[in-house]
């Protein structure tokens, strides 16, 4: 089986092409870097995303956060769902842990709020 | 008990309760809407006609030009834009010039000052960036442009300053005759008062049957306009109507008071009274039109297209008279019925004096009022004093306009106090400029929510269901 | 008096403000209408920003910060919440704000670097009726990321620019239903890993040569009407499809804000929107220089860093009296190409001139000549409107050469 895909790893959106036996990979084309190459792999076997999104600090506005590592594709709406009942304490700086483990990954701060 | 009660905040019922508040009188205005002006008055061509269209004798020419001579003053008074620019109608051939000599023999007939036809030489003269397929025009040079909004906000504002009081969102349903005057009433309530003024606009039928006047109609005609943006304003001085014909008086084109460029409107009539749908045919007319009467329109600078409904009245004329005691009807104020509304308000007092109405001047009347525009108008060592006072009249709020939060927030809490984004547009210009709101939107939301105390997510753009955030996100309370 | 004037404290102001530091400057004004450095770059959560020039996927505020936190730390000068009214030809900025009024400024030199904004719904003549729920994608995202509000439950976006696929994604990742995207053209003008990402992972259909021929509902948006366009971009009658939504978003492109830039008599170009500008990124107005989505606009911000630092350079040398012109080469384009920035050399020295293409060309050459001679050839295999090509040219190459045609070929 062929699977044409658009690597999302950086802006130049290369389109990659892989072979597949079930789910075996027989063979990558199309990209221009071994990330795109890595990306395709993972897409193919367990696809995964950076999520970002905001989460609601104690003082009632928000914050942009995002997972610090992908996480599995299929648990974006798990994810956002978990992030929509969180709130952030005050202060927080780029980089400040909100949650430390959904699927996976650490939820970070994306900005500096006093 | 009110003395009087206005029922129809536009351009007509704002002054008419405006010129009842020179005298002692308990007045009342009722409007359907979350604001006033959001009729016909808020998307018209905005236009102060010279008066030489109607027909002599009738009520038309007659209140057209009075208005027309008043408007000037008025608007001084009310701190309202008003220009003085002149209109031409064009004719492009021979036939077109007949109609030319007919129309400035009516408005002799008419009393309008200083018409004559100007020729082709001169003209262009005038008007560098006509076609060239334009062989003469009428000029007008007592006609004028306005802001028509401007003007009926400013209004109210006036009457309100002087005692009268205004009710939104009071769509009235039933009015019922008493022992000394009418009760009037709404989903939310009823007023009684002694008389009625039906400035009712395109309801002024369903209105005047509710006190058994079936005598007349008003269907909803509907008009197109595209907006560009400030400085193509340029490409004209003069307001440019094309000859009039069957299919009435054309698409124009004309400078607005605020600097942007104004084209329609089509004029097409329709059935339902609350269709203010612009069409695709619409906008192809006003292209067409408005490229035969110039060389060339910067339609690349469009910054808005609107329709708006003007409510023609089935009599021909303005419909203004008393049906039945103690009520009296200001309908079918189709065009000129901007030009025409203080000349209206002036009539329809007569009206009440000569029914009986004892109407004492007021001697705390105050006929003027700050201008919207005094912060924007004032020399910069004054805006400077004013910033330091409060540092609101520092920061810029809408970008394209040019308007400061302080000046957003003194809107907000003047007379006739505006309770949506479309409000705050209409009185401060925040949002009505290249960006339509793109940047300021959310802010002028964040502070009518502020200032007014209600829920973000409860400010609508124009009252009823026209919110313009559903909820908060993240399943989070309001503030 | 101030050496430089920066007008616009977003990435292109602040980048040329670095780096009229690195080049030896200190008196140096970033005047910035928002209340806070970084610009639009704030409300954009999403990640993307910076792999050119940091090597590492950053989100808007990150990207902001990486410069945000070098303007405090080298104690360069900025006012926030200070809105520019006009910049005179010679170089008096006025400005306004809460503490100081409105206050005069004259300049050595001015950096415009005032950004972009989103052409609105109203500049596209729709037909049909005028109800809340309108609103161009950037504006959806100051309510959804930066105030916390849902002004949408079910959207359809107009043009697929990238602030329209991201909005798509956050829209939906906020519990909003998006029915579709149109796109007026037969291609998408964002990035294909935004299409991948945005759209294609949440299932939204994007429906090329579609247009929304009328907008329903009298309060609240009600529903659209899209058709299927032709050739000449006209619908076609008969693929008329109607479809219920409360929102509609607009993505229908990008207008540099030059209206300080009229105010100080900059040539603009017509197609690009902003000023014409010289390898230095200096305009028509000796001084003035621009960079950023206000000269063009931009799809990566990395790349408006990189301008802002040129501007930032060539204005300190400007201060120090080093612009003397050199040469007079006019940079001109066929069809297929739309426009170069810069569009003028004076000085030889290398020089990237950034172009973008008029439509989708495959297996391509680009080719840049004087007259009969060619003076630099690069392939591509794939070009598109909606991104940012580039040639570096040497300054040898410029030796003797006149006037510059940059050209593109199918192969």
């Amino acid at each position: 089986m062929e699977r044409k895909l658009t690597c999302i790893i950086c802006p130049l959106g290369c389109e990659l092409t892989v072979q597949l036996e079930d789910k075996e990979i027989l063979d990558i084309s199309g990209h221009t870097c071994p990330r795109g190459k890595a990306y395709a792999e993972a897409e193919c076997t367990a696809p995964t995303r950076t999520l970002t999104t905001t989460v609601r600090c104690s003082d009632g506005s928000l914050v942009p956060v995002k997972t610090q590592t992908p996480i599995p594709k299929e648990k974006m709406s798990e994810c956002m769902e978990i992030l929509n009942g969180v709130t952030a304490a005050l202060p927080l700086a780029i980089g400040d842990v909100i949650v430390e483990d959904v699927f996976g990954s650490k939820v970070v701060a994306t900005q500096n709020k006093p | 008990m009110y003395d009087v009660t206005v029922i129809g905040a536009g351009v007509v019922g704002g002054l008419v309760a405006r010129e009842l508040s020179r005298y002692k009188l308990k007045i009342c205005i009722l409007e359907a809407e979350n604001d006033v002006a959001m009729g016909a008055t808020k998307a018209n061509s905005a236009i102060v006609h010279a008066g030489f269209d109607a027909k002599e004798g009738s009520l038309k020419a007659l209140l057209n030009v009075r208005g027309c001579e008043m408007m000037e003053e008025l608007c001084n008074e009310l701190g309202v834009r008003y220009s003085n620019n002149g209109s031409m109608v064009v004719a492009f051939n021979d036939e077109e010039r007949e109609t030319l000599q007919m129309l400035l023999q009516r408005g002799i007939a008419n009393n309008v000052p200083d018409l004559r036809i100007v020729e082709k030489e001169e003209l262009h003269k005038m008007e560098p960036k006509l076609s060239e397929d334009v062989i003469c025009a009428l000029l007008a040079p007592s006609a004028g442009i306005v802001c028509p909004y401007g003007l009926a906000i400013s209004a109210v504002g006036n009457a309100m300053d002087n005692g009268a009081e205004l009710r939104c969102n009071f769509k009235v349903n039933a009015i019922e005759k008493t022992e000394n005057g009418y009760t009037v009433s709404s989903e939310s309530g009823s007023v009684t008062t002694k008389y009625v003024i039906n400035c009712a606009g395109m309801n002024s039928d369903i209105v005047a049957q509710m006190v058994g006047d079936n005598s007349f109609n008003i269907h909803a005609r509907r008009g197109e306009y595209i907006l560009l943006d400030r400085e193509s304003d340029k490409l004209v001085n003069h307001t440019i109507f094309r000859t009039p014909s069957k299919m009435g008086k054309g698409i124009l084109i004309t400078p607005t008071v605020h600097e942007n460029l104004l084209l329609g409107p089509t004029s097409f009539d329709i059935s339902d009274k609350e269709d203010k749908d612009t069409t695709a045919a619409g906008f192809a007319a006003i292209i067409k039109s408005t490229n035969e009467s110039t060389k060339f329109i910067p339609f690349h600078t469009t910054i808005t297209s609107f329709c708006g409904l003007r409510s023609v009245g089935s009599t021909g004329d303005f419909i203004i008279n008393s049906p039945v005691k103690g009520f009296i009807n200001a309908a079918g104020i189709e065009s000129p019925g901007l030009t025409s509304s203080p000349a209206i308000a002036e009539y329809i007092a007569e009206m009440l004096r000569e029914d009986g109405l004892e109407m004492i001047p007021d001697p705390a009347f105050n006929p003027t009022r700050k201008s919207y525009d005094a912060f924007r108008n004032a020399s910069e060592e004054e805006k400077n004093r004013i910033i330091k006072e409060n540092p609101a009249y520092g920061k810029i709020v809408c970008r394209c306009e040019g308007v400061t939060e302080g000046e957003i927030i003194e809107a907000i809490h003047r007379n006739p106090q505006p309770r949506d984004l479309d409000g705050v547009k209409r009185r401060t210009r925040a949002q009505m400029g290249r960006c339509q709101g793109g940047f300021c939107g959310p802010y002028v939301v964040e502070l009518l929510s502020k200032e007014l105390g209600i829920p973000y997510e409860s400010v609508t753009k124009f009252g009823r269901k026209s919110v313009i955030n559903f909820e908060k996100t993240k399943g989070g309370q309001s503030e | 008096m101030k050496d430089l004037v920066i007008i616009g404290g977003g990435p292109a102001g602040m980048s040329a403000a670095i780096a009229a530091y690195e080049s030896g400057l200190r008196d140096i004004l970033i005047l910035e209408r928002d209340e806070h450095l970084g610009g639009i770059l704030q409300q954009c959560i999403h990640n993307g920003f910076g792999l050119h020039k940091f090597g590492e996927e950053l989100t808007g505020p990150e990207y902001a910060w990486k410069y945000e936190k070098k303007i405090i730390d080298l104690g360069i000068e900025y006012k926030l919440n200070t809105m520019v009214l006009s910049v005179s030809e010679n170089k008096v900025v006025t400005a306004t704000n809460s503490t100081d009024g409105i206050f005069q400024i004259k300049a050595k030199a001015i950096i415009l670097a005032m950004g972009c904004r989103e052409r609105s719904k109203g500049a596209l003549n729709i037909a049909g009726s005028r109800p809340a729920g309108i609103f161009s994608a950037g504006t959806a995202q100051k309510y959804v990321n930066m105030k916390g509000y849902l002004p949408g439950k079910n959207i359809v976006i107009l043009g697929s620019g990238d602030i329209g696929l991201i909005m798509a994604r956050r829209m939906t990742l906020e519990g909003a239903k998006v029915h579709a995207v149109c796109e007026l053209m037969p291609y998408s003008g964002g990035l294909a890993r935004n299409i991948e990402q945005c759209l294609n992972d949440f299932g939204i259909p994007l429906k090329l040569s579609h247009t929304i021929i009328q907008i329903h509902g009298k309060d609240r948006v009600e529903g659209v009407t899209i058709a299927e366009v032709d050739g000449n971009r006209k619908p076609i009658p008969g693929t008329e499809e109607y479809i219920a939504c409360d929102t509609i978003l607009f993505s229908v492109g990008l207008i540099p804000e030059n209206e300080l830039s009229q105010s100080a008599n900059v040539s603009l170009s017509r197609i690009t929107n902003g000023a014409v500008v010289d390898q230095d990124r200096q305009t028509s107005v000796e001084g003035v220089f621009a960079c950023g989505n206000v000269l063009h606009v931009h799809d990566l911000v990395d790349y408006v860093s990189d301008e802002a630092e040129i501007a930032g350079k060539a204005a300190v040398e400007y201060i120090n009296k080093n612009t003397d012109a050199e040469l007079q080469i006019v940079l001109k384009t066929d069809g297929k190409i739309r426009y170069t920035v810069p569009q003028v050399i004076t000085k030889k020295k290398d020089v990237a001139v950034y172009f973008r293409v008029s439509n989708i060309y495959k297996n391509v050459v680009i080719k840049v000549t004087d007259g009969d001679k060619l003076i630099l050839s690069k392939k591509k295999i794939k070009v598109a409107p909606g991104e940012m090509e580039s040639v570096a040219l040497k300054k040898e190459m410029l030796e003797n050469v006149k006037e510059l045609c940059f050209s593109l070929e199918e192969v």
